[in-house]
């Protein structure tokens, strides 16, 4: 495997343009049965979606009379209302600045963590390797209720720090498991080049790693940002006070606080669901790029 | 459970390329997946400093959030602890001895071990086909790519939520069946206990199939193009080369997305948690180790309790990826050091 992985981290790009696809080509339109089976497909995984979206635009006598059905009339105000509440846009902040921070820190941390992994040699690096890759039987539901006290213990509870630390520490193995085949992949004549020409082994990084290693570092940053725009379980723990709430506790609270007011609960949901989709749809492909270097066996 | 996405991918790799992630019993000094690369002279201490310096963060922020609260709950699990004052009524394995003889854990252990089979039996063969289908050069492919994508990526809170008002009696799953004229006007008990856990598996299979077919359809890139062109000269059919070419060469994505997809339901917590509520899960037959955690834990003051049962938890999971590792993942990774070296 050592020597696949190092093979096969440069592929993604290789592999896409050798697959031959001149981009402007027009794809074949594929038979009528595929797309009958991709219909059912896509109608069953957005339909509990439709139901959040369309149930924002109807009110709470629609919904009870006819909970399958379209809205009719259209109503705006719920999502007029969540709009302009204060509540919402905090809570949006707050999701903002954990996916935000969170993402910076755990490329930051993590690539250099993978740079020292996969470009320095020194006893100690196969540990340090091996312990980042234990760190995934750790997934953060088994180690909730300590890191709860941990966090007591730092009085990083009801703070958004106390979310954005375990997340940043619970995020790195999958960073650096994916980065340091990528790094590993930059050939050495190119270190050796830049060494000629007067550069450090800093300014390697720099300049020539953070650049080339982009695709990989994406990919994770994507990852990242959509797992901590949906984490639910560490502030849940972590968050008691409202005005620290991220969006997923905020739906819950607002869920169990208007729970008469279905439609107005459907907006809220529908709207913090944004920014999440609209990430990975942007960068679908390069998730799938990204992966392939780690998939490989 | 939100964690998957990363993780999964992570593991994934960890797995492929190393024995290191199980902790496993090869423990040679020179872990796999790290290519000896030329040796440089000794390093310097300007070499020592550059490493201290960027692995520093990393390693403290690791060890401090990640391996310290392992090793803080084996030893908060030995007491009776209110969660103030430091922990002094030592009680040695009595935690234990409660949670291995409660009817209500074994019952959430058996739920766990349901859904990681059902998981499998379900998810597995539908991921293939719908990585195979979307894997086609067709036109409107990328669209269906992301709309498929969508229940993984948004988050279980939001499905839950959705789900958890579609749900229930009155709700718009019974809503539209009846308005479809087939079945007359149809109250069926969705998360009753009688279809909940198969409730639950619709849930999952909804939300976590999206992973499997990107995992699967990365996995496929990987197959060489020129597999399929031979074969097709050699007059084979799509369903011929899918079978003889595509899901052998796929075995290796398979498994670990298989071990993956254990490993998270062992882990499940926040879709039965939001969907069926805290104090529903148990009644309703789709409680896990971990909504007993969360039960049981901090919530409810028994804050030694709780980590007993995160110690519980993690050595069920790790028993299991042990098991699975020298059992299933072994061929694939001393196969692919042997195929590595013949390249």
């Amino acid at each position: 495997m050592t020597t696949a992985s190092l093979e096969s981290a440069p592929k993604p790009s290789r592999a896409r343009r050798a697959s031959g696809r001149p981009p402007k080509k027009k794809l074949p339109w594929g038979s009528p049965a595929v797309y009958f089976i991709a219909l059912i497909v896509i109608a069953l995984t957005l339909a509990p979606v439709a139901y959040i979206v369309l149930g924002g635009f109807r009110d709470n006598s629609q919904l009870t009379v006819d909970p399958a059905g379209l809205p009719s009339p259209w109503r705006v105000s719920n999502y007029g209302h969540v709009l302009t509440s204060s509540t919402f846009w905090r809570e949006f902040a707050n999701s903002v600045i954990v996916g935000g921070v969170t993402t910076l820190l755990v490329i930051a941390l993590g690539v250099s963590a993978s740079f020292v992994v996969a470009r320095y040699k020194f006893r100690g690096r196969g540990l340090m390797f091996g312990l980042f890759a234990a760190g995934l039987m750790f997934p953060i539901t088994v180690a909730i209720t300590p890191l709860f006290i941990i966090l007591d213990k730092l009085s990083l509870t009801d703070s958004l720090l106390g979310v954005i630390l375990p997340q940043v520490a619970f995020g790195l193995p999958t960073t650096i498991i994916i980065l340091v085949p990528f790094l590993q992949a930059i050939p050495d004549e190119i270190e050796e080049a830049a060494a000629v020409d007067g550069c450090s082994r800093l300014g390697f990084f720099f300049r020539m790693v953070l650049p080339l290693s982009l695709p990989g570092v994406l990919t994770t940053g994507i990852l990242t940002f959509v797992a901590s725009w949906n984490s639910y379980l560490l502030p849940l723990f972590v968050l008691s006070k409202t005005s620290s709430f991220t969006l997923p506790l905020g739906i819950q609270q607002f869920h169990s606080q208007y729970a008469s007011d279905t439609a107005a609960v459907l907006a809220f949901t529908s709207l913090s669901m944004i920014p999440a989709l609209v990430f990975f749809t942007a960068f679908e492909r390069r998730i799938v790029g990204g992966l392939q270097g780690a998939v490989k066996g | 459970m939100s964690e998957t996405p990363q993780a999964a991918t992570a593991l994934e790799s960890s797995l492929g390329s190393t024995t290191v992630g199980g902790g496993a019993e090869s423990a040679s000094p020179s872990p796999a997946g790290i290519v000896g690369r030329p040796p440089r002279a000794r390093a310097s201490w300007r070499e020592r400093l550059e490493i201290t310096m960027l692995s520093g963060p990393a390693i403290v922020v690791f060890v401090a959030f990640v391996i310290l609260p392992v090793f803080a709950a084996v030893y908060y699990g030995f007491y009776r602890w209110k969660g103030y004052g430091p922990p002094t009524d030592f009680i040695g394995l009595h935690n234990y001895k409660v949670i291995l003889t409660d009817p209500e854990f074994h019952r959430a252990v058996l739920h766990n071990f349901e859904i990681a089979g059902l998981s499998l039996l379900i998810q597995g063969p539908l991921a293939i086909l719908l990585a195979l289908l979307l894997n086609r050069e067709m036109r409107g492919r990328s669209i269906i790519r992301v709309l498929v994508f969508v229940p993984w990526v948004v988050s279980e809170v939001i499905a839950g939520t959705g789900l958890g008002l579609m749900l229930p009696v009155n709700g718009a799953i019974n809503g539209l069946l009846t308005k479809m004229h087939i079945f007359g006007h149809v109250h069926v008990q969705w998360l009753g206990s009688h279809l909940g856990l198969w409730t639950l598996m619709a849930i999952l299979t909804w939300k976590y199939l999206g992973f499997a077919v990107i995992l699967l359809m990365a996995g496929l890139q990987n197959i060489p193009e020129e597999l399929y062109e031979a074969a097709s000269i050699d007059g084979a059919s799509y369903w011929q080369m899918q079978r003889s070419i595509t899901l052998p060469l796929l075995g290796p994505t398979i498994r670990i997305w298989a071990f993956l997809s254990i490993i998270g339901a062992l882990q499940l917590f926040d879709l039965p948690w939001i969907v069926w509520g805290e104090f529903n899960v148990d009644r309703d037959g789709v409680s896990t180790m971990a909504t007993y955690m969360a039960h049981y834990g901090p919530r409810t003051g028994l804050y030694g309790y709780g980590n007993a049962v995160a110690v519980v938890l993690f050595i069920i999971s790790l028993i299991v990826a042990l098991f699975y590792q020298r059992f299933v993942l072994r061929r694939d990774i001393s196969g692919s050091v042997t195929d590595g070296g013949k390249r």
